[in-house]
């Protein structure tokens, strides 16, 4: 199976160790990857702070850019979202929203990849620790990618994982918002530390790299020894 | 703009938000609360999902046939001998209240509770024209009693208010001298509000429903205070917002099972009465006289735009309840009457974006709040609208308008974003330090005011699959 690799621009500046993650994990998996060298942004920041007709430019660049893709898979639900909500960009019945729901229909979430269309829950991965899992806003709620991340995680061997406490609290990210309303987006993420630190968890594990990085920021502000993984390296981890 | 509740800036109320402890802790507690008995009463009813689909239907059949339903209702509240006024603007609604209240030398008027009456300010319209008006409803009457604190939730007025401050404020200001108990308190408020109804010339009830089939009113409460207002006084106004409507009983029935779930997490509430007109000759008790106040005041406007969705709010405040933004900075830091998610909705559609610019971007858009909408709103996807609109009217930093503008070239152009993302390492260098950025500049400083920032990774992810490409080709 042909796998073409949605890398999001923070995931390839800030966090490629985990897009590395991703192309083991696959390969494992037993598909071919692509990486389509044309890709850059969602658009995500310009849509949400009411910018579309910037955001349907980067669309479209992203539409073009996977347009000969058999599947595409993205390590950030988030992203994958938007990719999801580019045909309201576009006049209905257009040309360019035909190719934006094309696009959609084979757009998807990396861990409801590996359960929905491979049909995997057990990758065979083993990572010893003690984790909790964050689920992120975009994913589970407007995604609805709910049990895949969950199932994979309950057949990693050695991994013990613990309820985050108010799991489905916003962790304050919200793109411009952590910037434009930082105060406020502050509180948040310290509610969310405070959360991580009661599990006593030695982990965190996400499945969207901006979350990771704004709650990840707040540890390491606040010293709090916890390591934050993307779900694509625990799934890639073999024990060692 | 009267359903302004602060003369201060948006920044300095979330300072202020931010930093009073009770104030978090009481809201902290009561969201808990209220999110989790909501949670129970929506399983409880198996196909919650369905119920709301049902109720998302019922309101925009509703707000799409407006004009025949509020005739209808208008029609049948004259034909039962009440009177039916439109009010274009809250001055309109004000003045004819105020000349009812004038016409039968009204002293004492007995209140239920109305968000609508806030949004128009009616109690200080009253009290101009020398009327005293109580408010019945036991969190409003904290309020009054508090020196006209402004409510911070649409349900729940007081909820900023914990017992201890309850507590203290029956104390300084009626002499209370039990203890912080709710029973004790709300049977101290319930002696005293008694006298008050007896004396009621007037009553004035909001309205949770109206019934055009029927020309009737319903209203939901836990206290019985609106049956009190509306029993009692001579005459009877009800100020409704003019979506504030349903066709008929059954469609009733099934907004009022989602309004009580959704807002408190109980199947019914302890009262909920419905008045038809005034009262008839063989009847024993009711009004003599009804006036039914409907208030546009900006609502018409709203009417076939993006945002008609907003119409349907039924005034649950689920969505409030479940706000992390709400909890932190609590409702007087929205600076409006209606706080929260669809507070921030509302708010600059009634009130204009000059006065409530910032309330569409206080959100993360976690979307909690349209996930549990009783009607379904998308709450989040409405503020991005908001957002659209103040971006396009060129009411954004034009520093922001750029940064856009050039996103969306660099997001079109792969050359350019590679430049862009290769150079972030460099860029940023001579801020970091051990592998993070903690004293950030410019827009990043923000971020490092409470966070650290990942260092850009020297060697990206494409340059690392370039590599390996390399690499397998060279063994191939
Ligand atoms: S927007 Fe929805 S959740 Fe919020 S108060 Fe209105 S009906 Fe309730």
């Amino acid at each position: 199976m042909k796998v073409s690799l949605f890398i999001t621009c923070l995931g390839d500046v800030f966090n490629a160790d985990t897009g590395v993650h991703t192309v083991e994990l696959l390969e494992r998996l037993g598909c071919e990857i692509d990486f389509p060298r044309a890709q850059t942004c969602c658009g995500q920041p310009a849509f949400n702070s009411g910018y579309h007709k910037e955001a349907a430019e980067a669309a479209k660049h992203m539409i073009e850019a996977f347009e000969h893709a058999e599947y595409v898979v993205g390590i950030s639900g988030s992203c994958v979202y938007m990719v999801h909500e580019y045909e309201g960009l576009f006049e209905e019945g257009s040309e360019w929203q035909i190719r934006a729901r094309a696009l959609k229909e084979k757009t998807y979430e990396l861990t409801e990849f590996i359960v929905d269309v491979l049909g995997i829950e057990d990758v065979g991965a083993e990572y010893n620790g003690v984790a909790t899992y964050h689920t992120s806003c975009h994913m589970t709620r407007l995604l609805g990618v709910k049990e895949a991340p969950f199932k994979l995680l309950r057949n990693v061997k050695g991994l013990q994982l613990i309820d985050l406490p108010n799991r489905s609290d916003c962790c304050g990210f919200g793109g411009t918002f952590a910037v434009k309303m930082n105060d406020i987006s502050e509180q948040m993420v310290d509610e969310k530390v405070n959360h991580i630190k009661e599990t006593e968890a030695d982990t965190l594990i996400g499945a969207d790299g901006s979350c990771l990085m704004n709650i990840g920021g707040r540890l390491s502000r606040r010293e709090v020894p916890v390591k934050v993984m993307h779900i694509a390296e625990i799934l890639n981890a073999r024990g060692e | 703009m009267p359903m302004q509740i602060s003369e201060q800036g948006f920044k300095n109320r979330v300072e202020q938000g931010i930093e009073d402890d009770f104030m978090r802790g009481a809201v902290r507690s009561a969201q808990e609360r209220l999110q989790t008995n909501r949670a129970i009463a929506a399983e409880e009813l198996g196909d919650w999902e369905d119920w709301r689909t049902l109720g998302q239907e019922i309101r925009s059949h509703t707000i799409e046939h407006l004009d025949y339903y509020l005739h209808l209702l208008s029609e049948n509240v004259s034909k039962l001998g009440g009177h039916v006024f439109f009010a274009e603007t809250a001055e309109e609604a004000n003045q004819y209240i105020k000349d009812v209240a004038q016409k039968k030398n009204a002293k004492k008027i007995a209140k239920s509770k109305s968000m609508v009456t806030e949004e128009i300010s009616m109690n200080q319209a009253l009290e101009e024209i020398g009327c005293e008006v109580i408010e019945t409803d036991l969190g409003e009457y904290i309020l009054q009693i508090d020196d006209h604190d402004p409510p911070s939730h649409i349900v729940a007025p007081a909820l900023h208010k914990n017992k201890s401050q309850i507590r203290d404020v029956f104390e300084e200001k009626l002499g209370y001298e039990n203890t912080d108990k709710p029973e004790e308190l709300a049977l101290f408020a319930r002696e005293k509000l008694r006298q008050e109804f007896l004396e009621a010339d007037i009553g004035i009830t909001g309205c949770n429903f109206a019934v055009a089939e029927s020309g009737s009113i319903a209203l939901v409460t836990n206290e019985g205070n609106a049956r009190m207002v509306s029993a009692l006084p001579k005459t009877q106004i009800t100020v409704m917002g003019m979506e504030r409507i349903v066709p008929g009983w059954e469609e009733l029935d099934i907004v009022v099972s989602l309004l009580t779930r959704a807002a408190v997490g109980q199947k019914l509430t302890s009262y909920i009465t419905a008045l038809t007109g005034p009262k008839l000759e063989e009847e024993a008790d009711g009004p003599e006289e009804f006036h039914l106040v409907i208030v546009d005041n900006g609502r018409s406007n709203i009417l076939g735009t993006e945002f008609q969705e907003a119409l349907h709010c039924i005034r649950c405040a689920a969505c409030i309840n479940v706000c992390p933004v709400y909890r932190h900075v609590g409702g007087h830091a929205y600076g409006s009457i209606y706080p929260g998610p669809i507070g921030a909705v509302l708010s600059p559609l009634l009130g204009g974006y000059d006065d409530y610019e910032e309330l569409p971007y206080a959100s993360s858009l976690c979307g909690a709040c349209t996930e549990v909408c009783p009607v379904k709103i998308p709450l989040h996807e409405q503020l991005i609208m908001h957002r659209k609109n103040m971006a396009e009217e060129k009411r954004t930093l034009l520093a922001e308008r750029l940064v856009m503008q050039s996103f969306g070239k660099a997001a079109e152009s792969p050359a350019l974003f590679n430049t862009a993302t290769k150079m972030a390492p460099f860029l940023t260098a001579p801020l970091s330090k051990e592998g993070k950025i903690s004293k950030g500049i410019g827009p990043l400083k923000n971020w490092t005011d409470s966070r650290d920032f990942p260092e850009p990774n020297r060697e990206r992810f494409r340059d690392w699959f370039d590599k390996r490409e390399r690499r397998k080709s060279k063994n191939a």
